[in-house]
């Protein structure tokens, strides 16, 4: 398989599950503040600290507004990230290696590519209609998103070979998906509670459920989990061996794509990236909550983002630059 | 119905005769297109159009300093070439196919041609498509124009002339196969009835006539495509992907001891075979444009040791120049001591001094191209121009003669298209696609370009032009 080829491939599961996650943050806060009442912080611009690019959001928008968020987050075609730069590089990634997908696939998302590109022009040129971004029309849209990515995932799965391919998609897939689970998490550290007395309150549990909801988690932790507790939480989005967003198994796939990819039967030399994600899923599954809990979540997730960046440069390194 | 304000007194009318009755070959669709209605002929062609559009079927225009793309207009009014025109046409192309193969090996060798006084050795000298660097080159199995797009049009009197030869890299292959894919589903009930010739074996057949020019068992093939920017590019990747090869660009290429590679990850790989949709000059910084950020440095040099096959071979271009074009009947006697069974359109060489009189003097009646333009650039049309570009244009010719051609305006042939919610004649060519592989294979019908607006005689997709589908029947 092309060097190119393979980043591409790479970047297109990427860009749609980058996508698929911000669609379902928007939505998730979206439903979060209707349930809260107009006492409660304004609780938009954790999500804009969540993706990282609060910085870009700062140079352009005055004030963290919902409709300001939303826009950024969905339309901006200066957001790097927004859904429709995710959607637009996805779609051109996809174009350029058009010859090693097939046909369905292309076609899922070319029309998803599309139909944003019609909905975004609508949405711009009528700032009035949208009220202050929460119209119902969104929830519709952010759906719509959703379900273009899983049908571009399910596409995939049946209809390509599951070979080269198929494993650097799934490459692409995991490493952004556990980024992002990383990020859903620490929202909870950037979301202000109006007072110390409230850790525990129906607030925070609101705050902690929404969480869960953005990484469709939480009728899976249910199953598992008795009641709403934040330690319990974290420790099944972050180790549970089951679930398809938590670290542990994003790693787990990443390691298994690498095998593949590398085509290094037993006896040869493990590449460094291999190395890279063996070691840091070892040390991860030797953790357990509370460990994590004593470090402090959020310096844990960071660590986390910069193991994964690591793992990242590691597979450039090995597969896409010869 | 609608049909019946169709205008058939405007020249050659595929579909209808002067007097209106619809020819043998249309007889089913004529009666098939009444029986649907306006309606539903507007209701299937707007489905048409968004099966393109979700398919992704498109080519890039540039302009206004941002690429915008498009898809190919698409009009589902086919057209028909009746069998035994079709059998005509296809013998006069296999014969111009190997007689211009011929030429090629010829001109970059002995160059008998020449000596023998039928092409003047400064015309060969002076064209932007010779090049030097291919002199004695002897291509694999001989064979120098693997993929052929040879644009025909009829004139007033309905007689198809060759317009022009496309031996680099013709392109449009692509449309005629989605454009009959999309036709199936849009009249599924005129292929149950009519015995139209396929065409979706053309990718195979494409393929093994890239494997007929290595002896590796199991080659490695490639399409080179200049890249995700050029307007062809749709074209490229649907062909790699049809064949089920790489789609490769001069970035992912390095050669090494004469050797071509790709670069894979899991390190270099060897390549047999490249159909190559880039430019001669553009291939190889080493040997043409040194500026050339899209070739591969050495690549011209494993080609002449035998280390790669390249499709079409460098050095075709001579045989696209305009001026070469008009020799093509004398090249045909030459060497095969045939007449031309497709005639040429009648055309004046502005460097010869009595054609180039005529030409300035009758500017008004004729079409004045470029030797080498393609995607009709730089041309003017003379009955459509103003007194001061044909004074403009003068001038250019003058500057350069060599480099123009100028022919009578053909009244090319019309065929019904659908525009907005009435049915109109429309200017059409045909470009068939020809391979050369083991054998000529001409495929059955080819692309038919529809000059969309009005009277217009430009048909070229950079120019708004659209296309249909064309069916050879049975």
């Amino acid at each position: 398989m092309l060097s190119r080829v393979a980043e591409s491939v790479f970047w297109m599961n990427r860009y749609i599950e980058r996508a698929e996650n911000y669609a379902r943050f928007i939505d998730v806060n979206h439903q979060l503040s209707l349930d809260l009442n107009e006492d409660f912080p304004n609780q938009w611009m954790p999500l804009v600290y969540t993706t990282g690019d609060a910085e870009v959001f700062e140079k352009k928008y005055e004030s963290p507004t919902p409709a300001s968020v939303i826009q950024f987050m969905t339309f901006d075609d200066e957001n790097p990230s927004s859904i429709y730069n995710c959607v637009q590089r996805a779609r051109e990634n996809a174009r350029s290696i058009r010859e090693n997908i097939s046909t369905p696939m292309w076609e899922v998302l070319n029309e998803f590519y599309l139909f944003i590109k019609d909905y975004r022009k609508q949405y711009l040129e009528n700032p009035e209609s949208r009220g202050e971004g929460l119209s119902l029309g969104l929830s519709e849209f952010l759906s719509y998103v959703r379900k273009s990515c899983q049908t571009f995932y399910g596409t995939s799965d049946s209809t390509i070979s599951h070979d080269e391919v198929w494993s650097f998609s799934l490459l692409g897939r995991f490493l952004e998906r556990a980024d992002k689970t990383t990020r859903i998490l620490d929202m909870k550290y950037f979301i202000l509670l109006p007072s110390i007395q409230d850790v525990g309150s129906t607030l925070d549990l609101l705050q902690w459920m929404s969480l869960l909801k953005s990484t469709s988690a939480h009728e899976m932790y249910n199953r598992k989990y008795k009641k709403v507790h934040p330690i319990e939480i974290a420790e099944f989005l972050i180790l549970d061996p089951a679930f398809p967003r938590s670290i542990v198994f994003c790693l787990h796939e990443i390691e298994e794509s690498l095998e593949k990819v590398s085509g290094n039967k037993e006896g040869l030399p493990r590449n460094l990236a291999q190395d890279a994600v063996t070691t840091y899923l070892n040390r991860l599954r030797s953790e357990n909550v509370h460990s994590i809990f004593d470090k402090g979540l959020h310096e844990y997730l960071d660590d986390i983002q910069i193991e994964l960046n690591r793992i990242g440069a590691k597979i450039l390194e090995r597969f896409f630059k010869s | 119905m609608f049909i019946a304000d169709y205008d058939t007194k405007n020249g050659y009318d595929e579909m209808f005769s002067h007097e209106g009755s619809a020819r043998k070959s249309y007889h089913f669709l004529k009666s098939k297109m009444e029986s649907l209605g306006g309606i539903e002929l507007i209701k299937r062609s707007s489905s048409a159009e968004k099966a393109l559009l979700s398919l992704g079927i498109t080519f890039t225009l540039y302009g206004d300093g941002e690429q915008q793309e498009r898809i190919m207009p698409f009009d589902v009014i086919p057209r028909i070439v009746p069998n035994e025109e079709w059998e005509k046409m296809e013998k006069g192309l296999k014969q111009r196919i190997l007689a211009l193969n011929l030429f090629l090996q010829d001109i970059y060798n002995e160059q008998k041609i020449v000596k023998d006084g039928i092409i003047p050795r400064e015309i060969i000298e002076s064209s932007t498509g010779y090049l030097k660097e291919c002199i004695g080159l002897k291509p694999p199995q001989g064979i120098w124009i693997h993929i052929t797009g040879t644009d025909l049009v009829r004139d007033g009197e309905g007689t198809f002339h060759v317009l022009e030869d496309n031996l680099r890299c013709p392109s449009g292959v692509s449309y005629v196969l989605e454009n009959r894919e999309v036709m199936k589903r849009t009249f599924p009930e005129l292929f149950d009835k009519l015995n139209i010739r396929q065409v979706y074996d053309y990718p195979y057949r494409l393929r093994s006539t890239l494997e007929n020019l290595t002896y590796e068992s199991n080659p490695v093939i490639a399409v080179w495509t200049p890249g995700v920017y050029n307007s062809a590019y749709y074209e490229h990747s649907f062909l790699a992907q049809k064949m089920g090869v790489y789609l490769v660009e001069g970035s992912d290429l390095l050669v090494e001891n004469d050797i071509v590679y790709m670069k894979t990850t899991k390190g270099l790989k060897k390549i047999d075979v490249i159909y190559r949709r880039i430019d001669d000059t553009f291939m190889d910084p080493d040997t043409f444009r040194a500026d050339s950020l899209l070739g591969v440095k050495g690549i011209f040099q494993a080609f002449k040791k035998g280390n790669v096959a390249l499709a079409n071979a460098p050095g075709t271009g001579i045989a696209d120049d305009k001026v070469i074009y008009s020799f093509v009947p004398q090249i045909i006697k030459y060497y095969l001591g045939e007449e031309a069974i497709i005639p040429n359109v009648p055309t004046y060489l502005c460097s010869i001094e009595k054609d180039l009189k005529y030409v300035l003097e009758n500017i008004h009646n004729l079409v004045v191209k470029p030797a080498n333009g393609a995607g009709g650039y730089g041309m003017i049309i003379g009955p459509k121009a103003s007194k001061q570009e044909q004074e403009d244009f003068k001038k250019l010719i003058l500057e350069d003669a060599r480099n123009y051609i100028a022919q009578p305006v053909l009244n090319l042939s019309t065929v019904p298209t659908l525009i907005a919610d009435k049915i109109e004649a429309r200017h059409v060519d045909l470009r068939p696609f020809i391979l050369f592989g083991k054998e000529v294979y001409v495929m059955p019908g080819g692309l038919t370009r529809v000059a969309l607006r009005k009277g217009s005689l430009v048909v070229n997709s950079s120019q708004g032009g659209g296309s249909k589908d064309t069916w050879v029947l049975g």
